[in-house]
């Protein structure tokens, strides 16, 4: 008896963790579009299926910073600064000491783009110190009462989804192609590619050392910041989960943790940014 | 099923003890050269603060890659799908 309960009380840790691990998944189920009730709903729905949850918080939390920043721009003021000012005067001059010390270049959209991808993240990032069950138990009860949707997945942390990470750094990389294209010509990007390290009599050689380079950038910086929000955010999950009353210190211990790689994840792909971007501008030595 | 369990075990262990022991003597050979480096010059401390830790989420990163997939083995074997499937 004592086994069989012991076994139950196992099954319910196991699900509540898979149960926080999913998404909203919005996809096509049998036919018909809707929202996953199972994970194994979730894998089947292939390449058109959409985390509705963590698209949202993404879009939410984006467009507060842009509204916050910008109020905070407009009513600007150089007598007297509100303490808001002089936040977003600190993070913005974080940014753009950054920013002039790493690219060298002429391009007004790098610095925008540093600041929004630092911000942004950083934001979505803190999403993890909200505790586990807060928002995702209120919107289980939510869409139960309101839709009859039991035990809906709710994650309210958008960068523990790859989806959006890879999206990121998607971007980036295409960003990275397209001003190494615009500054080399097509001919100078791809003779980089070929006749880098070695001479051109070894272009196999150098294609098979500089591709892979050239991939893994992308691969990297998205994966890089996924797991590191991933591991942190399955911690906080398995003490919530495993230690009873025990876990209030414990959380309170990775947390502490954790808010050192917050905005350390968000600083490391503001600067591999900025890098990647400085090297996409050089010119070919010959 | 039971085989694919144990060394699904075993191999996520190692992924995470691994990662952990190559962060570890990174870190620390990281730390170190920074602690020469602002000996030797104070007033540049600020600035290798800095760019160590840049160094330092560099470093973490193929090792919380691991323990994104060793977690991913651990609640959602790919190895008892393909059994299932």
């Amino acid at each position: 008896m004592a086994e069989a309960a012991h076994a139950a009380a196992e099954q319910t840790v196991q699900e509540y963790i898979n149960h926080h691990l999913s998404f909203l998944t919005f996809g096509k189920v049998d036919g018909h579009w809707g929202f996953a009730h199972t994970p194994e709903e979730a894998m089947e729905m292939g390449f058109w299926a959409v985390n509705v949850d963590t698209l949202g918080w993404s879009i939410f939390l984006g467009a507060a910073f842009l509204l916050f920043f910008r109020s905070v721009g407009k009513r600007a003021t150089v007598d007297a600064p509100s303490g808001i000012q002089n936040f977003v005067e600190a993070v913005f001059e974080f940014v753009d000491a950054r920013v002039s010390e790493g690219f060298n270049y002429k391009n007004d959209l790098i610095g925008p783009l540093c600041l929004t991808l630092f911000f942004w993240i950083l934001l979505m990032n803190t999403m993890d110190l909200v505790p586990v069950d807060l928002i995702t138990k209120g919107f289980e009860i939510f869409a139960a009462v309101v839709f009859g949707f039991e035990h809906a997945p709710f994650k309210i942390v958008p960068t523990t989804d790859p989806n959006i990470t890879m999206g990121m750094s998607v971007f980036v990389f295409l960003l990275i192609i397209y001003y190494s294209i615009k500054n080399k010509g097509i001919g100078g990007f791809l003779s980089e590619l070929a006749f880098h390290p070695f001479g051109k009599w070894m272009m196999p050689f150098n294609l098979i050392i500089e591709v892979p380079t050239l991939f893994a950038k992308p691969i990297s910086l998205g994966l890089r910041l996924f797991g590191n929000l991933y591991a942190g955010e399955l911690l906080f999950l398995l003490i919530a989960s495993m230690l009873g009353y025990w876990q209030l210190p414990a959380h309170f211990v990775w947390a502490v943790f954790h808010i050192l790689v917050i905005p350390l994840q968000a600083f490391v792909f503001m600067m591999l940014t900025i890098v990647y971007l400085n090297a996409a501008h050089d010119k070919p030595h010959h | 099923m039971e085989m694919i369990l144990a060394f699904t075990a075993l191999g996520v262990l190692l992924v995470l003890g691994m990662g952990a022991l190559g962060t570890a003597i990174g870190f620390g050979i990281l730390g170190g050269k920074f602690l020469e480096g602002s000996a030797r010059q104070p007033e540049l401390a600020p600035k290798l603060q800095g760019s160590m830790f840049l160094v330092a989420g560099l470093i973490d990163a193929v090792t919380m890659i691991g323990i994104g997939i060793g977690m991913w083995f651990t609640f959602a074997n790919p190895f008892l799908a393909t059994l299932a499937g």
